[in-house]
């Protein structure tokens, strides 16, 4: 059954591939992450001496020295915090645009299944996010160790993966916009509403847990070596909220004719 | 013969818009069938429901002997299809497109880059084929969009509106490159350039507001809706030899009319076998020079405009369902 064939996926995948290399957008999202992941240890180091230089030497401000949890909550603020918008970025236009653009028709007229071309487009997304993730995690590791002394790479390793489910969760999201849209723009729209609806629910303490953004605490007790309170629920809730939007990106890309006009 | 396209009943609705009503036809293998059509007549609804871009709301066909709804990627493998505007990655460039393309189709190595240069020197483009898309003009994107359709060798070729932006020059070579495919796959080409079609079609159909209201070879649509005149050009001075056979023509029974203007006479006849007999000794015995007596065929522009003006549940009633054959 063609829904479920996955003829053309590794041509498609290497081409979107390149597409992101050649259009920049894996070479931007690499920076972009290395800024973010950069400036984590940096922010949580230098911030109490920037504050002591911006009041002048007339007001004297105590504070606490930073410390590792300082840097991780600084980790996580900008890249779990600022990395959401970048996948919206990343993912509105991945299937709209090719409808914008006209090349979906080139495309589903050749020997390819919708469910290949879904595929390779979301995989070519997450990798493109999990290298960011990657390099923005390597670069915040380095200047921790550097400024706060030795912590365990496997728990900041285990903090970087749920922050990186958190942010698919909102890279797939987006994704079904995409498919169900003709245009970036309402895509990105719906995106940034459906983070909007998730961090009203996360307002809610019981809520919380079932949300992508439930995973930032566990992430934050598992990077210093503490039991977190949820950990099993988060990821659960979340990878189905993953699966669900995923699921109904291919039901309803199945079901539209993309290229049709009335004519 | 054998339909490369065959058509039951199709029909595509967009709510209340029917744009696509119940069309059945048959395209022969080998053939270059033109879809003609004014604007909205669904003739790109038609490329759509059979290339699988669009689902029919009744009705089924095959193509290359696939059933549209059910065919999938094994139907798509023996297509390709040409967009009237056609769009691609900009980031590509020319022969990197055509490479992606022949890999689709499952073409590597060797085999892929002598396919893509085969296509490239068909469709003048070897020199630009290390361009980038993006700099290519409407004429260049256009061959380019032929080249891509070319690749895979494909039974069914779908082209809408082929040759809308080229210049004179380039309409030639890519109706020349189209016409060159006679035999290797079946052409279906959709366009409003009567021009064209009578350039290299074989076979014509004709829709209007979703209906079919011809199909046939180009000769059978020509011989079919004919009006039957022969024109007869008389040498100069010649006034009163052209009087006497104007006067021999009108006392013919097969003759209907006799019109003049200047050195000419058009006949209609009632009975063409009768007067592509008689004509000739006629005029000998009306004692004229002859410059020129032909038989007036119908530009397919005539037809078209004869067959899109008039009412058409007249010509429906008159021509149901067309076998092409």
């Amino acid at each position: 059954m063609e829904t479920f064939s996955l003829v053309g996926y590794r041509t498609l995948l290497i081409k979107e591939l390149r597409e992101a290399w050649r259009t920049s957008r894996l070479p931007v999202t690499l920076i972009v992450f290395f800024i973010l992941g950069t400036l984590s240890p940096l922010a949580a180091h230098y911030t109490p001496e920037l504050l002591k230089g911006a009041v002048g030497s007339g007001i004297t401000i105590t504070s606490a020295a930073p410390t590792l949890k300082d840097a991780i909550m600084q980790y996580i603020k900008n890249v779990g915090g600022d990395g959401f918008l970048i996948a919206i970025v990343l993912a509105m236009g991945s299937v709209a645009r090719e409808k914008e653009r006209g090349t979906v028709a080139f495309l589903l007229t050749k020997p390819v299944s919708r469910l290949a071309f879904l595929a390779a487009k979301f995989t070519a997304l997450l990798i493109t996010l999990g290298l960011g993730m990657l390099v923005a995690t390597v670069a915040a590791y380095g200047y921790t160790v550097y400024f706060f002394g030795a912590t365990s790479a496997l728990a900041f390793a285990a903090m970087a993966l749920l922050i990186l489910l958190s942010l698919t969760a909102y890279l797939a999201l987006t994704f079904l916009a995409s498919a169900l849209t003709r245009s970036t723009v309402a895509a990105a729209s719906l995106g940034f509403a459906a983070w909007l609806v998730l961090a009203l629910l996360g307002v809610s303490p019981q809520l919380l847990p079932n949300t992508p953004n439930g995973l930032t605490d566990p992430a934050q007790a598992l990077a210093l070596g503490a039991t977190p309170q949820h950990l099993a629920q988060p990821i659960i809730a979340t990878c189905a909220l993953i699966v669900v939007a995923l699921a109904i990106t291919l039901f309803a890309f199945s079901r539209q004719e993309p290229a049709a006009t009335q004519a | 013969m054998t339909s490369a396209i065959h058509c039951e009943g199709l029909t595509r609705r967009y709510g209340a818009v029917t744009a696509l009503d119940a069309l059945s036809l048959d395209v022969p293998q080998g053939a270059i069938f033109g879809l003609l059509g004014p604007n909205g007549a669904g003739k790109t609804t038609l490329a759509h429901l059979l290339t699988g871009l669009a689902r029919p709301t009744a009705g089924r066909a095959t193509v290359a002997g696939y059933d549209i709804a059910t065919g999938g990627v094994a139907l798509r493998k023996r297509i390709s299809v040409l967009e009237q505007q056609p769009n691609y990655y900009t980031w590509m460039k020319g022969r990197e497109l055509l490479e992606f393309t022949g890999q689709l189709f499952g073409l590597r190595g060797a085999a892929l880059r002598s396919r893509v240069d085969e296509v490239l020197a068909t469709t003048g483009l070897s020199d630009a084929a290390n361009r980038g898309i993006g700099g290519y003009s409407g004429g260049m994107r256009q061959r380019l969009g032929l080249a891509q359709a070319l690749m895979n060798r494909p039974e069914v070729l779908f082209l809408d509106e082929p040759a809308s932006a080229l210049d004179p020059a380039g309409r030639y070579e890519i109706l020349q490159s189209i016409a060159d495919l006679h035999a290797q796959a079946t052409v279906f080409m959709s366009t409003h350039i009567l021009a064209d079609v009578e350039r290299i079609c074989d076979h014509v159909a004709i829709l209007d507001h979703g209906k079919l209201i011809v199909a046939a070879t180009v000769a059978d649509l020509q011989e079919r809706y004919a009006r039957p005149t022969y024109e007869i050009e008389l040498e100069p001075h010649q006034t009163e030899g052209l009087a006497t056979l104007e006067a021999l023509l009108r006392a013919e029974p097969w003759a209907e009319s006799v019109t003049q203007r200047q050195d000419t006479l058009r006949v209609g006849v009632r009975d063409t076998h009768a007067a592509s007999y008689a004509l000739a000794p006629l005029c000998a015995r009306a004692g004229v020079a002859l410059a020129r007596l032909e038989r007036g065929r119908p530009s397919l522009e005539e037809i078209f405009l004869r067959l899109t003006e008039e009412p058409r549940t007249q010509t429906a009633a008159q021509t149901p369902t067309q076998e092409v054959s």
